[in-house]
C-alpha cells in the first residue's frame, strides 16, 4: 500500500500520512480533479449529443402532428424502414462518391500536389499560390456556397468564360449536379490539405533526400520510397480529418443544388435534413445522422489501421 | 435573386442550429427570464418577405397601437427571414419548449390542423364567443382554423386563389381573341401552339413544375389540373387518399405536352427555386411569356412599393379562370390557401395575446392589408369597403373563382405528400418517366407515407 504511494513521490506528502487506503483513493480523486472540467464538457458537448441522437432514432419524434406532443419509443423501425427507403441507397451512393472524389482524390492528392510544387518555387510564386487556395478556405461556408453557385449557374462565370471561346453552355447545376458540387468541394478543401503537407515536408530531412539522389534516385522514386513513407502518418492524419469534414458538408450541397435535381445530389446530410425539418419526421432524420455517425466510423477504422502499419 | 437565396440559406442555418439544440436538448433561453414568462411581454412570430412587407408592417402599427394602449406590456416582434417552408420549420422548432414558444404567430392554413394535434395552438372558443366582430367573417375563411374536435384554434388574416394571367400584348400579336377564356385544357395548347409559332422567342404558357418550386408547383399548377378531372387527390367522405386515379396520369401528361412542345420554360429553369421572381419581374414585363397560372396575390408584386413594380400591368395582364380538362362542370377550377394568427397553447397571457390579435384584425387594421397584400378579404365589412374593391383591377376577378375553388387536405402527412407528387410532375418534365410510371411512383409513395389503410383505389 505505501509502496503504492511511494511510486509517485511527488503526490506522496499531499495524501495525508497513516490512512493507506483512503489515502491512495484521495490520490486518485486529487488526480482525477483538475481532469473533471474537461471530462464532464466533453460528456456534455460531444458524448451527450451523440447518446441522445441514439436515443432519438429510437423514437417516432415529430415536429408537428400527435408525435409531436407524445413521441414513442418505436425501437429499431426507422431504422427498418431507412433499409427498405428507395432513396437510401442512391443518397449513400452519393455521399461516398462525394467523399471519394472531392476529399480523397481531390482534396488530398491536390493538397499534396500543391506542397510539393511549393516547396520547390521560389519564395514569391508560393506565396502568391498559398494566398489563392487558402483565399477559398478562408471563406465561411456560406459565401464559398454562393461564390460556387454564382460560378456554376445557368448564366454563371463559368458559361460566360466558355461562351467567349465559342463553347455552348452548359447547365452545370441541371446536367451534372455531382461534378458541380465535387469541383466545388475541391475547390474550397485543398487549402487544408496543402497546409497539412507543407508542413508534414517541412520535417522531412533534406539529407535522407539528398543522399537518395545520389544514389541516383530519381524525383519519382524518392517521393515513393523515401517522402511519401516519412509523412504516412500525415497522409492518414489529413484523410481522416478531410474524410470527416466533407462527410457532413450539408450548407454547400444545399445552396448549390438543394439535393436536386430529382435527388440526383442529394447525399444523406440533405435527406436527413429533408425528412426531419421538411417533412417534421425528427425521429427518422436522426436515424440517418446516425448512420452517417457509422459511416464515418468505419472511415475513421480504416485509416486508424493505416496509421499503426509499419 | 442571391438575396432571397441567402435569406433562405441563412434562416435553413439557424434552423440548423436550432434542430441541433432540439437534438441535444439545450432549450435555448433556459426557463423564465425574457421568455413567455415574464408578464408584461408579449412574443410575436411572423414571416417577413423583406424590408418593409405588408406583414411586417401591421405587425409594426399594431406594436404602436398595443402598446399605447397598455402601458406595462412590451410587443416583442420577432420576424423570421425566409420561404413558407423554412419558417414553418423555425416555428415547429420554437413551439417544442414553452420557454421558446411565441404567444402570438402567423400560422399557414394548412399546418393548423397538425399543429392542434401538436398541442402547439390554443382553443379560441372562449374567447371568440365573447368577440362581436367574428360574426363578420365569412364562413369559409373560418373553417380554415377549425380543427377535428370542431373547436377553433385560429382566425383567417385572408385567403386567396389562382387564376391565368396572361399577357394581352403577347396574346394580340399571335391573333389570340382577348379578353382570352379557355374552355378546356386543349384551348389552352391551341393558343400556346399559336403564340409559340408567331414568336418563337416567347413562352408561351408557363406552369410550374418540379420540387424547386416546392408547394407553388402543387398549389399554382398540378392541382389546377388534377382537381379539373374527374378525379381527386383526396377523398374527404373516406378520408382516405386517392392511388390508380387516371386523372392524376392525364394531369402529368398535359404538363409533359407542355414542357415537350417547349410551350412552358426549359426544365431546368423550371426547377430554379426563384424563377417565379423571374416570372413576375422580367418575363411577364417583358412581353416574354404569354401566360401562367399564379396566385391572387400577383398585383402586390407589381403595384406601387411591391417586388417588382410595374405600372401598366393593370393595362397588360388579363386574367380568365383556369379551364376544367374538357370543360365539364363547373367549368373552372381554383386552389385556396391563406394565412392566419393563432395563440400559443402554453402562452402565459391569453387574454393579452387575444386582445393583441384582435387589434391586428380590427377592420382598419385588416383592410389596409388586405389591399396591400393583395389578398382576397375575410371580413363582410372589408369586402364591401371601396378602398378594397378599387385597389386593384382584378379584385373581382380573381374574388369570384371563390365558388370554384378548393382547399388542400391539410392532414399531418400532407406535406410529404405534396412533395411526391411534385417529384412526380419533376420525373416527367425532365422526361425521366412518362405520366403512367411517374404515377405509380406516386402511387407507391402514398401507400408508404399513409399505409395501405388509408388510400383509396379509384
Amino acid at each position: 500500500m505505501t509502496a503504492g504511494t511511494s511510486t509517485r513521490p511527488e503526490l506522496g506528502p499531499g495524501t495525508g500520512p497513516g490512512h493507506g487506503n483512503s489515502g491512495r483513493t484521495g490520490a486518485l480523486w486529487l488526480k482525477l480533479l483538475p481532469l473533471a472540467p474537461a471530462i464532464a464538457l466533453l460528456g456534455i458537448f460531444l458524448a451527450g449529443p451523440i447518446i441522445f441522437s441514439v436515443y432519438g432514432s429510437f423514437t417516432n419524434a415529430a415536429l408537428t402532428g400527435k408525435n409531436a406532443k407524445d413521441p414513442q419509443f418505436i425501437g429499431f423501425e426507422n431504422y427498418a424502414d431507412l433499409f427498405r427507403d428507395p432513396n437510401f441507397p442512391q443518397s449513400l451512393w452519393l455521399t461516398v462518391l462525394f467523399v471519394f472524389a472531392s476529399a480523397i482524390v481531390g482534396q488530398n492528392l491536390l493538397g499534396l500536389g500543391t506542397a510539393l510544387l511549393m516547396n520547390k518555387a521560389t519564395k514569391a510564386i508560393a506565396a502568391v499560390v498559398g494566398v489563392c487556395v487558402v483565399a477559398a478556405w478562408v471563406l465561411p461556408e456560406i459565401v464559398a456556397a454562393f461564390v460556387a453557385y454564382a460560378f456554376f449557374f445557368r448564366e454563371g462565370t463559368l458559361n460566360q468564360l466558355t461562351a467567349t471561346v465559342g463553347i455552348a453552355p452548359v447547365d452545370w447545376l441541371f446536367e451534372h449536379p455531382m461534378l458541380a458540387i465535387i469541383l466545388a468541394n475541391i475547390w474550397r478543401g485543398t487549402a487544408f490539405s496543402m497546409m497539412v503537407y507543407q508542413a508534414a515536408l517541412n520535417d522531412v530531412p533534406q539529407e535522407i533526400s539528398e543522399s537518395a539522389m545520389i544514389d541516383g534516385a530519381g524525383g519519382a522514386l524518392r517521393l515513393w520510397y523515401i517522402t511519401l513513407p516519412m509523412i504516412r502518418r500525415s497522409i492518414a492524419t489529413n484523410l481522416m480529418l478531410i474524410t470527416l469534414q466533407t462527410l457532413a458538408v450539408f450548407t454547400l450541397i444545399y445552396v448549390m443544388t438543394a439535393g436536386g435535381p430529382s435527388r440526383r445530389s442529394a447525399t444523406l446530410p440533405v435527406m436527413a435534413y429533408e425528412e426531419a425539418f421538411r417533412y417534421s419526421n425528427i425521429g427518422y432524420g436522426t436515424a440517418i445522422a446516425v448512420v452517417m455517425i457509422l459511416i464515418g466510423a468505419v472511415f475513421s477504422v480504416v485509416y486508424i489501421r493505416l496509421l499503426k502499419e509499419k | 435573386m442571391r438575396g432571397t437565396r441567402n435569406t433562405s440559406v441563412k434562416s435553413s442555418l439557424s434552423l440548423i442550429a436550432a434542430g441541433l439544440l432540439v437534438l441535444t436538448g439545450c432549450s435555448a433561453g433556459g426557463g423564465g427570464g425574457a421568455g413567455a414568462g415574464d408578464d408584461s411581454t408579449l412574443r410575436i412570430v411572423y414571416q417577413k418577405s423583406g424590408e418593409g412587407s405588408p406583414l411586417d408592417t401591421l405587425m409594426q402599427d399594431v406594436k404602436t397601437q398595443f402598446e399605447a394602449g397598455n402601458e406595462n406590456v412590451t410587443v416583442q416582434l420577432e420576424p423570421v427571414e425566409g420561404s413558407d417552408e423554412d419558417y414553418a420549420t423555425r416555428l415547429a422548432l420554437s413551439q417544442r419548449s414553452p420557454d421558446t414558444a411565441p404567444d402570438v404567430f402567423y400560422e399557414d392554413t394548412f399546418k393548423v390542423r397538425s399543429d392542434v394535434d401538436a398541442g402547439y395552438l390554443l382553443n379560441l372558443d372562449p374567447y371568440l364567443e365573447e368577440w362581436p366582430d367574428w360574426e363578420r367573417f365569412n364562413d369559409g375563411a373560418k373553417a380554415a382554423g377549425v380543427a377535428d374536435d370542431g373547436a377553433t384554434y385560429a382566425v383567417p388574416l385572408g385567403t386567396d386563389t389562382r387564376v391565368i394571367w396572361y399577357n394581352k400584348n403577347v396574346l394580340e400579336a399571335a391573333g389570340v381573341e382577348v379578353p382570352w377564356a379557355p374552355k378546356t385544357w386543349d384551348d389552352i395548347l391551341a393558343a400556346a401552339r399559336q403564340i409559340k409559332e408567331s414568336q418563337p422567342d416567347v413562352v408561351p404558357f408557363n406552369m410550374y413544375a418540379g420540387t424547386g418550386t416546392g408547394e407553388g408547383t402543387v398549389m399554382q399548377s398540378f392541382y389546377e389540373l388534377l382537381y379539373g378531372t374527374d378525379s381527386q387527390l383526396y377523398n374527404e367522405d373516406q378520408q382516405k387518399w386517392v392511388v390508380g386515379s387516371q386523372g392524376f396520369v392525364d394531369s402529368l401528361a398535359f404538363l409533359k405536352t407542355l414542357y415537350d412542345e417547349e410551350l412552358a420554360l426549359t426544365p431546368a429553369q423550371a426547377l430554379d427555386p426563384n424563377i417565379w421572381q423571374a416570372v413576375f419581374g422580367e418575363y411577364l414585363p417583358e412581353d416574354r411569356m404569354g401566360g401562367v397560372v399564379e396566385g391572387s396575390y400577383s398585383p402586390s408584386f407589381w403595384q406601387e412599393g411591391g417586388m417588382f413594380e410595374w405600372a401598366e400591368y393593370g393595362d397588360v395582364m388579363g386574367v380568365a379562370p383556369f379551364p376544367t380538362q374538357n370543360g365539364q362542370e363547373p367549368g373552372a377550377v381554383s386552389m385556396s390557401g391563406g394565412w392566419t394568427l393563432a395563440i400559443g397553447a402554453n402562452s402565459q397571457n391569453p387574454d393579452l395575446a387575444f386582445e393583441f390579435l384582435t387589434t391586428a384584425m380590427n377592420q382598419e387594421n385588416l383592410l389596409k392589408y388586405t389591399v396591400d397584400n393583395s389578398q382576397i378579404a375575410v371580413r363582410s365589412d372589408i369586402a364591401d369597403d371601396p378602398t378594397y374593391l378599387e385597389s386593384n383591377p382584378f379584385v373581382a376577378d380573381v374574388s369570384e373563382v371563390v365558388d370554384v375553388t378548393h382547399y388542400r387536405p391539410a392532414t399531418s402527412d400532407y406535406p410529404e405528400i405534396s412533395t411526391a407528387a411534385q417529384q412526380a410532375t419533376e420525373a416527367v418534365i425532365t422526361g425521366e418517366r412518362t405520366p403512367e410510371e411517374a404515377a405509380a411512383d406516386y402511387d407507391a409513395a402514398v401507400r408508404d407515407i399513409v399505409g395501405a389503410d388509408n388510400v383509396v383505389e379509384e
